[in-house]
């Protein structure tokens, strides 16, 4: 087992009545990508946004690389460094460029210096495959575009660990495949990345470890070559059934 | 010039248009006071007012429920009472509060004079409504966007300068405006607690001169021409601040 980088622990997460995560547990080691699926209003982007302290939790433990969340003096801006994040609907700054959308968080987060960053922005937005597009504003790039920008402006800030909430979700099949690509790519060199989709094919070719929730618990994990052939728990055959 | 005013004095010997701040040195003189006063008088507010609008709006976003509700109370007073009586409580009900002090001549006047009780409450005035303008603007931002400059580490003032005020004053440009151009109609209110804007100018010239209609005339086409130069401004930042693809 290598070192683990993202410890949840006994998880609970409710919103006024309504307990959205009931105890869910996972372990991700560092340089592993684990993919989480289920249902709509399963709690899954809820889970994933507990890690980066996006909602507070009431119960249980998230602890990245040894910091604990759920501790009312967590310095969150330390935890947001370590912790990359994108979203289903890109968020990026509309009235920057692309490039801008890059250097925005490190210049002003990290207070590096700008020729450094711009430099690093450059390699960055061509790392995904953007050349060219550095001078364009969000509005005039695609969705798929858009959500490559996004990634590069979460890995400006050197994480070590990415969190992707359905980034596919939101773009037309066509493009879906170059964000995957992306994605893979940052698997391959090594990061560490919980990823909430709704692709199974790419779950099933990247993932360490697939989890599959549905009302607030992980009914079952397993790699998934195993996952994905011989589900085990009935609603786990069925999502698969439906899905597949 | 000694053209012009040759021809306004024929214009009024001939006809009995009387236009005397184009010929008399003495009411041009203060005609030309009275518009420099008024000028001044709209830079600082205008300046003033987008300021203390900026500031409620973040007040308003405050995580302390005091200062949100010190904001709350600031909008409903300013905004829900005549402007005429602000500037008259300004000017008469908190500068008696106030010590007197000697002026070089050795008589005493109060600590603040009127064109500064006239900017404070015109400030106050057009500032309750332009946090309200801002308010609906930082609104208009989807609150996904602020969080991904949450997740990226931005503290709240830096989400605020770097991401919602730039994309707030965009979506508010046009409402600011009609409100700035609003706070330039209200400036001649300083004329009752004879601040020497234009309207007081023009209100001595025509008790000298019985030109009534004709100061009245230069006082419309002035304040014309004031508001269309700072709608003209205002459109030009608008067109420069518009980004490609971004539909504001």
């Amino acid at each position: 087992m290598v070192e683990a980088l993202l410890v949840i622990d006994n998880l609970h997460k409710r919103f006024g009545n309504v307990e959205v995560i009931k105890g869910v547990s996972l372990t991700v080691g560092k340089g592993e990508v684990a993919c989480i699926i289920g249902p709509s209003g399963s709690g899954k982007s809820t889970l994933i946004r507990c890690v980066n302290a996006l909602v507070p939790f009431e119960q249980g433990s998230v602890t990245v690389l040894g910091i604990e969340v759920n501790d009312p003096k967590l310095d969150k801006l330390k935890l947001r460094k370590h912790v990359g994040m994108v979203f289903q609907q890109y968020n990026l700054f509309p009235h920057r460029t692309a490039l801008q959308n890059v250097m925005m968080a490190p210049i002003q987060v990290l207070k590096r210096n700008k020729a450094e960053v711009e430099a690093e922005a450059y390699a960055l937005l061509k790392k995904v495959r953007l050349e060219g597009k550095e001078h364009s504003y969000p509005g005039e790039l695609s969705g798929g575009q858009q959500q490559r920008v996004a990634i590069a402006r979460s890995l400006a800030m050197k994480p070590d660990l990415m969190l992707f909430d359905e980034v596919t979700a939101a773009l037309d099949p066509e493009t879906v495949g170059e964000v995957l690509i992306t994605i893979r790519q940052l698997a391959e060199e090594g990061m560490t990345c919980v990823l909430v989709t709704h692709e199974m094919g790419f779950a099933r070719e990247v993932a360490n470890e697939v989890y599959f929730t549905d009302r607030g618990v992980i009914v079952e994990h397993a790699p998934p070559a195993s996952f994905f052939t011989n589900p085990t728990d009935p609603r786990t055959k069925a999502f698969l059934s439906q899905v597949l | 010039m000694n053209l012009i005013a040759a021809w306004f004095s024929h214009l009024n010997e001939t006809t009995g248009i009387n236009f005397t701040v184009f010929y008399d040195p003495f009411d041009r003189a203060r005609f030309v006071q009275g518009f420099l006063v008024t000028l001044e008088l709209c830079g600082v507010t205008i300046v003033g007012s987008v300021m203390v609008g900026i500031l409620g709006a973040w007040g308003q976003g405050a995580a302390s429920i005091w200062l949100r509700r010190l904001v709350q109370f600031y909008i409903q007073i300013f905004r829900n009472t005549p402007p005429l009586v602000q500037v008259y409580f300004f000017y008469f009900g908190l500068s008696a509060l106030l010590p007197e002090v000697k002026n070089s001549f050795g008589m005493s006047q109060p600590l603040i004079g009127g064109f500064v009780w006239a900017s404070i409450s015109l400030i106050c005035f057009a500032g309750a409504f332009n946090v309200e303008i801002f308010r609906s603007g930082i609104e208009a931002i989807p609150h996904s966007t602020l969080e991904a400059a949450e997740a990226l580490g931005f503290t709240r003032l830096q989400t605020y300068r770097q991401v919602v005020l730039p994309l707030g004053l965009r979506i508010c440009m046009p409402a600011l405006t009609n409100n700035l151009v609003n706070l330039i109609k209200t400036t001649p209110l300083a004329y009752a607690i004879a601040v020497p804007e234009l309207l007081y100018v023009c209100n001595q010239i025509w008790s000298d001169n019985e030109n009534v209609p004709e100061m009245m005339l230069l006082l419309f086409i002035i304040y014309i021409a004031l508001v269309g130069v700072l709608v003209f401004i205002m459109h030009r930042w608008e067109r420069a601040l518009r980004v490609p693809g971004l539909g504001l």
